[in-house]
């Protein structure tokens, strides 16, 4: 039976994997790639669940695939790095239940901190990469994955990107077929335990396998030709910059690789025989250039493109010159940007006043709360890669004099402490450095779309767990000061980040507020300002809140809250120092 | 124009751009056409601009819309109009909601919300819509369904039958919100078939 329907390529991976058999799925939130999980554990069948972080993922996807699963294993382009330690040896151990990794980059760094083409870790790691270029192919080829890797006795990876993964089509699909393959693990050592002596022939294993799959790229139906006109170019393309190139390019022919590693070389090389003019059309890297270029064939490729952010029909069109349409007018160059902000009522808000108001060193890390380093808050410092604020800033401490050292601290969200907060605090309370450690717990991962953690009590299925107290594990770690604070509480806070501030050893601070989206109530009366009394100083301006804004000029400014967006949280009146806030409610208005 | 169509939806997040945008992609897919709809994610719920494409034809390749390729510009708010003028071509048509939001940047006093928004969208010769979102949507009972406003004024524009447009509302809208919703569409459509057009 057959169904077709408009699925984002997240939900088509999701529904892939679901047809496959897949028994067990695990992954890390991650913009672009979040959906699939969430899609598939609306399903019935697999078991879903999120992991701390991408290599506990692939880890326990490893042992759920030895033990006879088929597994799939989420994550962002950022979260294959820190998976990678068990991806380049889980290459060569090989599977048993077929497992497919998908890696959802970003190119444009629409919300990440960078734009790396994970491509290249299919040929790092000697394993096959398959990329779809569209919703139908994001449910076929991730269907073909399972097959492909147990045949193979490899892991493959699925690449997607952010115009796929959050881009819809038409999809047709089918039923659930059962898993062909036996739930037992089999005792394999010399295949699983990879001491070195095991290692090495592993190795030899795994070379022998590129150069099978090489041949099956040679012949494979992921990969196909699509012929154009006489004279026109040659084109090799992948993933979603084939749909651009056929745009740019609509009387073209196409050599569309659906795996782009390994490369079918005699393909590659019979189709640029039959073109006087081939063009590699590809994003970020030029991945599939470098290798048809070691080849001995000359390809126009990545000169004419920047390396730099996605690519659209445009582009290609200008970078190559295909066809594009004159546009209309050009966009003017002087409007007003709109970032993104801290959501109104935000209980996150005011930690970061107050660290900006004594002048300290912020080490940042990634989350909602990296919105805050953007001005008027303008207070974070560093950002560098989830779980990196607590060891950059024992970093920034140590190259520090003694007598500056105290004015370090690292603010990290919870699901992100989990997620890889708790090694680096082990290492700065061993080495008895003195950074003030900030958990800003929010009760969720609000970033990605407010996803449980290990501290909320939840899993991905919805059962109840143990709540892990990071309080807790802080004094079980030694720490000498841990305090929970009240995050709207902000004479309190201020009164706790002085007094840990001030004190001799490494300390922790848990400061509690429930992301605004998980109830979306509001917090009390909505507030307006006393235009009497408000004198335009913006102090209040400065919290960043969407829900404030300034009207009228110099001496005539005077602070505006738009009783929409106001949840009552009351930070922007903590700011106040002539009592200008009041309830909506009060003074006759 | 080609034999697919390119709509470019606009606006603030928080806005229902992309919900909109998904009410308009069951519709042409009802309507029998190829569908594809790309967005980017994450600034939803935070205030920062939000755009989504649209295209719908016998077959849709690319995602994303040329530019100069856009046959309708569906703006949420006044000023986010101007950030896609590229994609405009000779026979485009924008919808505008009248409506302002400001940015951080303006609410701040760093920067200035341009006052010649419709001046310099009727400059570009581009057939141009605008309707008062927020006051329909306000009048339908919910300022919340200004995105069942605009899509009411694109459905006088942009035909599709009007069952379909109403099986598509009740495919996505939750079911509590639909009655208001459905009468925010109406309010929409009649606002844009009298509305001032260029």
């Amino acid at each position: 039976m057959t169904t077709v329907a408009l699925l984002s390529g997240n939900e088509a991976i999701a529904r892939g994997a679901w047809e496959a058999g897949v028994d067990f799925a695990t992954g890390y939130a991650g913009t672009p790639s979040t959906e699939i999980l969430e899609v598939l554990a609306t399903l019935p069948g697999p078991r879903c669940q999120w992991s701390v972080n991408e290599k506990v993922a692939l880890e326990v996807g490893a042992g759920a695939s030895w033990a006879g699963a088929r597994v799939l294993v989420t994550m962002k382009h950022v979260g294959v790095n820190v998976a990678a330690d068990p991806l380049f040896t889980l290459s060569y151990t090989g599977v048993r239940g077929g497992l497919v990794l998908v890696t959802a980059d970003d190119p444009q760094q629409f919300s990440s901190q960078n734009e790396q083409d994970n491509r290249n870790y299919a040929r790092f790691a000697k394993v096959p990469m398959l990329e779809p270029a569209d919703s139908q192919e994001a449910r076929d080829f991730t269907l073909r994955a399972f097959a492909l890797s147990e045949e193979h006795d490899t892991p493959v990876m699925l690449r997607t990107v952010t115009r796929l993964s959050h881009a819809k089509g038409r999809v047709s699909f089918g039923e659930r077929v059962a898993s062909p393959v036996e739930k037992r693990f089999v005792r394999e050592p010399e295949k699983l335990v990879m001491v070195p002596a095991h290692g090495i022939r592993r190795h030899r294993v795994v070379e022998e396998r590129t150069r099978r799959l090489a041949e099956l790229a040679e012949t494979t139906d992921l990969t196909r030709e699509i012929a154009g006109e006489e004279g026109q170019p040659g084109i090799i393309a992948a993933g979603v910059a084939y749909q651009y190139a056929r745009e740019a390019f609509p009387k073209a022919s196409f050599l569309k690789l659906g795996m782009t590693w390994p490369l079918p070389r005699r393909r590659i090389e019979a189709f640029a025989a039959r073109h006087r003019r081939v063009i590699v059309v590809e994003e970020l890297d030029p991945f599939i250039e470098e290798q048809v270029r070691s080849w001995g064939i000359a390809v126009e490729g990545a000169a004419a493109r920047s390396l730099v952010g996605e690519l659209n029909p445009t582009l290609v069109a200008e970078a190559w010159g295909g066809e594009s349409s004159p546009a209309l007018a050009a966009c003017p160059a002087d409007l007003p940007g709109r970032p993104p902000v801290l959501c109104p009522g935000c209980p996150h808000r005011g930690i970061f006043s107050l660290l900006k108001a004594r002048r300290v060193v912020v080490s940042g890390d990634i989350g909602c709360y990296t919105l805050a380093a953007l001005p008027p808050l303008a207070a974070l410092d560093t950002c560098l890669c989830m779980g990196a604020s607590l060891g950059v800033a024992h970093g920034v401490e140590r190259a520090l004099p003694p007598s500056e050292r105290r004015q370090v601290v690292a603010v990290i969200g919870d699901s992100t402490f989990f997620h890889s907060g708790l090694t680096p605090l082990v290492d700065l309370v061993y080495n008895r450095a003195h950074t003030l450690t900030i958990v800003l717990d929010n009760r969720t991962t609000a970033m990605t779309g407010r996803q449980q953690h290990p501290g909320t009590g939840r899993t991905l299925a919805g059962e109840t767990t143990p709540e892990i107290s990071i309080a807790a594990l802080g004094r079980a770690m030694g720490i000498p000061d841990v305090v929970e604070t009240d995050a709207y509480d902000l004479p309190g806070l201020a009164g706790a980040l002085d007094r840990l501030l001030a004190a001799p050893g490494p300390a922790l601070l848990v400061n509690r507020g429930p992301c605004v989206l998980l109830t979306r109530k509001p917090h009390g009366a909505v507030l307006r300002v006393d235009e009497t009394k408000c004198d335009g100083c913006r102090r209040c301006i400065v919290v960043a809140c969407p829900a404030l804004s300034l009207t009228g000029e110099g001496r005539e400014a005077r602070a505006v809250v738009d009783a929409a967006l106001c949840t009552g949280c009351g930070v922007c009146a903590a700011h106040c120092d002539r009592a200008a806030f009041v309830a909506a409610g009060e003074g006759g208005r | 124009m080609s034999a697919v169509t390119s709509v470019l939806l606009a606006g603030v997040g928080g806005q229902g751009v992309l919900l909109a945008s998904e009410v308009l992609a069951e519709a042409a897919a009802l309507a029998g056409s190829d569908v594809k709809k790309s967005e980017v994610h994450g600034m939803a719920q935070r205030g920062g601009s939000v755009v989504s494409h649209l295209r719908f034809g016998p077959v849709v390749h690319s995602p994303l819309i040329p530019r100069g390729g856009a046959d309708y510009l569906v703006s949420f708010e006044r000023l986010e109009t101007l950030r896609y003028l590229e994609y405009l071509h000779r026979d485009s048509v924008v919808l505008v909601n009248t409506q302002e939001i400001l940015p951080l940047p303006v609410s701040v006093g760093k920067a200035r919300y341009p006052a010649d928004v419709e001046e310099r969208l009727r400059a570009t010769g581009a057939r141009c819509v605008f309707i008062d979102g927020h006051g329909l949507a306000l009048a339908a009972g919910n300022a919340k369904a200004v995105n069942a406003v605009i899509l009411g004024a694109l459905s006088s524009i942009l035909r599709f039958a009007p069952d379909v447009w109403a099986e598509a509302l009740r495919r996505q809208v939750p079911a509590r919100v639909l009655d208001v919703n459905l009468k925010a569409f109406a309010l929409g459509a009649g606002a844009a078939a009298a509305g001032p057009v260029r």
